[in-house]
């Protein structure tokens, strides 16, 4: 018998269960085995600061990377490539100088890039961007083998299974067969909604697409600064330049959000949009071949920021929800937090902006 | 009789000839390095396989679909 | 850039080229897409070193020479932007084709399955080598290996011979027996009669299959189970292909109905997608007999010529008994399911190795779990490999059809600021 139940074997399910046991604790791992956005998304490492309490957690998280790294198997194809943020016009660039300034604060290594010489460090990069923002410590990884190896720690069992109901400590297999532990940790991501109707929870669909081997065309991570205000603002669909540098030299290009909608095909209008934007920070993007598209679905909730802790109504029921676009960089940071309220002890980082309570007007509809 | 150059090195070859065949009329019939570092060579002939792919004038093509042309710059390590 | 046309042809090979010929008299325009560089296909491959036979020689002009068929060569379809529209792509371009009917003859490709070596320059599929040679690879006092399965492996040996390659061995997997009672049965259907000289090759052996390609950097040597005995010979290249399987990908893609792993279509070629027909290989083996038929069925139904389209149904027929005897004659040994060892490697486009896949639970599984099937084949050879070995049945395709310049997937925004 488990002491934990985790739902969903996805980057937070993974990095909480691997916490969990870490702790000595018998955890049972349920996955139905969808297609999840931990096997569709771009596993971009970043610090990420639209406010204090996302930069906390990106930061925090991202720290504990860098101290899991050298335990990473290689096929997590961790790397520390850093991000460089572009700006496009004096506008932005005012965005990365504040943004320079925040993160030096907060000791966060990063360096403003002025516009000479971004395409010293970028030769890919088009003529006139205004510069840009290298955050040093930013990385990426293969996040599926990365929950994988997770999953693979001692203490953990894990079980090919859809759960259909939870009701605090208890949760319904398919199969109608009930499972109870003394903990129950929902990590399910855009499936949360179908166990708990309640959480504050939408999708939001996301297009990718992988280029063919071109090795040493880009060593950054390449995002435009405009994707902070593009992507979170936006309420229709929208796209901003992200350029990830994959280990075999091969591109990996994003990004695109679009609301209402949870059909997984390709729609190749979004496709096309997107690759628009990034060939307009990257023109020789064009002649490159495209070899795979897809999508996938991050959860978002209403701030911006997971949902980690205690259901409020739900007493033995857990939370850790609603990364969006973050997932990845704080699957550490949430399984952190997650383990000291699970064992009642001070977190490394407030918890409290993450808290689902702060949602409980709509969850009170549990 | 097209003449092209691959990886540096000058090929007259006969009309109509593939770049794949020109591959091994004028080195060792590779194409390409693969992820984990072995050289590959045309497999499939028929633009399934894509062992063929090379460099063809800086765009990546494949080799087996691709009749060489006069100028023709091809590389097997780009 | 967009361009419109009443009937859109995908397959320059016999049955292609059979269903613009056909529609021609009837259709306004009609668009002849192959991504080859020569229109033929794969048996009536063009080259420097190919004999492209008289039949086919004047079809392909035939066809050419209509006024009203626009071919294009080295094309491929990438998307399908809309309704009765595709993305398609060449050397130069990428482009949207509009069309009122569409006739699928994308045909078939080797069936090629993981064995140690595999991956060594040297080693390439049976039908393989004959493409390749015909498009002008020297093979000239090369000693050469065929193995695998299928009339095919006799026809790539006649190429190689023709083109001054020493062919040491032609081991087929199939039974003597299964073997002779297929030659037995050639004489029901014409011009397949030379096949029957398999029996008098000395080269050739039946129950033999390749155990390993030999050699480090390249090819040197094979080793073969001939006849429950392991022998090894020395030799330039080893052709070895397993038969064909037919490419359904755009079909399925445009949601066509598959039977029986190929494309299903009613008895006038049309698909379970209005407006949509398939006719060749990709509906099944058949051979370019049959193909040429289906083509010409295919292409009289799509321009509403079902009268003469009627006319055709008996010559089609007759050529069915002939796929399925080859089928039955040359059905895979299992023991070629365990030709791979742990450390072969049956994703060749991101190296994943067999111990890697083994005891995996599906396709899907094993993409997530090892990236097989994620490269630029879009698992066409490890998928149907896998397929055989395992059981797995591969994912429905996503655009792009094939490895596109993103120049192409730009033209899928049709919105008016685009």
């Amino acid at each position: 018998m488990a002491d934990v139940i985790v739902i969903g074997a996805g980057i937070i399910g993974a990095a909480c269960a691997q916490s969990l046991a870490a702790r000595g604790l018998r955890v049972l791992v349920l996955d139905a085995g969808l297609h999840g956005a931990t096997a569709a998304g771009m596993g971009h490492l970043l610090v990420l600061d639209d406010n204090a309490a996302e930069l906390a957690l990106s930061q925090h998280s991202l720290q504990r990377w860098r101290e899991l790294a050298p335990r990473l198997p290689a096929d997590c194809a961790y790397r520390s490539n850093g991000t460089l943020w572009l700006a496009a016009n004096a506008e932005e660039m005012a965005v990365a100088e504040h943004k320079f300034n925040v993160l030096q604060a907060q000791g966060v290594a990063c360096e403003l890039v002025a516009g000479r010489a971004l395409r010293q460090r970028e030769p890919a990069l088009r003529e006139g961007l205004e510069g840009g923002l290298l955050i040093n410590g930013d990385g990426i990884l293969y996040a599926p083998a990365t929950a994988r190896w997770m999953l693979q720690s001692p203490g953990i069992d894990q079980r090919r299974a859809r759960v259909s109901a939870v009701q605090g400590k208890r949760v319904r297999l398919d199969d109608g067969q009930w499972l109870s532990a003394d903990a129950v940790v929902l990590a399910n991501g855009i499936q949360a909604t179908d166990l708990c109707p309640e959480l504050p929870i939408e999708p939001k669909k996301g297009h990718l697409l992988i280029t063919d081997r071109y090795p040493g065309t880009v060593t950054h991570t390449l995002v435009e600064l405009g994707y902070v205000t593009s992507a979170h603002n936006a309420s229709g669909p929208s796209t901003a330049c992200n350029i990830q540098p994959r280990p075999t030299g091969q591109l990996f290009i994003g990004a695109s959000r679009q609301f209402g909608t949870t059909d997984p095909a390709v729609e190749g209008w979004m496709l096309a949009r997107m690759l628009k934007r990034a060939t307009e920070y990257m023109p020789g993007l064009a002649q490159l071949n495209g070899i795979r598209a897809w999508t996938g679905f991050r959860a978002a909730s209403p701030d911006g920021l997971p949902l980690v802790g205690r259901h409020p109504q739900q007493e033995g029921l857990w939370l850790a929800v609603g990364h969006e676009g973050l997932g990845v960089t704080t699957a550490p940071a949430t399984a952190d937090l997650l383990t000291a309220q699970l064992f009642n002890e001070t977190p490394p980082l407030a918890a409290r902006p993450y808290l689902p309570e702060r949602f409980a007007g709509a969850l009170a509809h549990a | 009789m097209p003449d092209l150059i691959l990886d540096g090195r000058p090929l007259r070859v006969a009309d109509g000839t593939s770049v794949a065949a020109a591959l091994a009329l004028g080195g060792d019939g590779c194409s390409r390095t693969s992820v984990s570092g072995q050289r590959r060579a045309p497999l499939c002939g028929m633009g399934i396989c894509q062992e063929c792919r090379v460099t063809i004038d800086g765009r990546r093509r494949l080799a087996c679909q691709t009749l060489c042309r006069d100028g023709m710059q091809v590389e097997t390590r780009p | 850039m967009s361009e419109y046309t009443n009937l859109l042809i995908i397959g320059a090979g016999p049955a292609g080229l059979a269903a613009a010929l056909a529609a021609a008299p009837r259709a306004e325009r009609i668009v002849l897409l192959d991504d080859n560089p020569l229109p033929g296909g794969q048996i009536w491959r063009a080259g420097p070193q190919a004999k492209v036979p008289a039949q086919a020689r004047q079809l392909r002009e035939q066809v050419l020479a209509c006024a009203n068929v626009r071919y294009y060569s080295g094309a491929r379809v990438i998307a399908q932007p809309g309704p009765d529209t595709l993305l398609v792509e060449d050397a130069e371009r990428g482009w949207q084709i509009r069309y009122d009917r569409l006739i699928l003859c994308t045909g078939a490709r080797e069936l090629l399955l993981p064995f140690p070596g595999w991956t060594l320059p040297g080693v390439t599929g049976a039908g393989g080598l004959q493409a390749l040679i015909k498009a002008g690879l020297p093979v000239r006092d090369q000693r050469i290996v065929i193995a695998g399965s299928g009339p095919l492996l006799l026809a790539s040996a006649a190429t190689a011979r023709d083109n001054g390659a020493q062919v040491l061995r032609i081991a087929e997997q199939a039974s003597a027996a299964a073997v002779a009672g297929f030659a037995a049965q050639l004489p029901r259907w014409p011009h397949k009669l030379l096949q029957a000289f398999a029996l008098f090759d000395r080269q050739y052996r039946s129950a033999s299959h390749v155990l390993a390609a030999l050699g480090n950097d390249r090819l040197e040597g094979v080793r073969l189970m001939q006849n429950g005995k392991v022998v090894e010979m020395a030799c330039d290249r080893l052709a070895c292909g397993f038969g064909l399987v037919p490419n359904i990908q755009l079909g399925q893609a445009l949601g066509c109905a598959v039977a029986l792993d190929a494309i299903a279509v009613d008895t006038w070629q049309a698909t379970t997608v209005p407006g949509v027909y398939a006719a060749g290989e990709c509906t099944g083996f058949g051979g370019s007999e049959r193909a040429l038929v289906e083509g010409a069925i295919a292409g009289l139904a799509a321009v509403g010529n079902r009268q003469a389209a009627h006319r055709l149904l008996r010559r089609r027929d007759r050529w069915h008994g002939f796929a399925a005897a080859l089928n039955k004659a040359f059905a895979l040994d299992p023991a070629l399911k365990s030709l791979a060892t742990a450390d072969t490697l049956v994703c060749r486009c991101e190296d994943v190795p067999y111990a890697a896949l083994a005891g995996l639970r599906d396709w899907r599984q094993a993409k997530l779990a090892s990236r097989c099937g994620m490269g630029a084949c879009q698992g066409r050879v490890c998928g149907a490999a896998t397929r055989h070995l395992f059981g797995w049945q591969p994912s429905a395709p996503r655009p792009p059809f094939s490895p596109a310049r993103i120049d192409t997937l730009l033209c899928l925004d049709d919105t008016p600021d685009a």
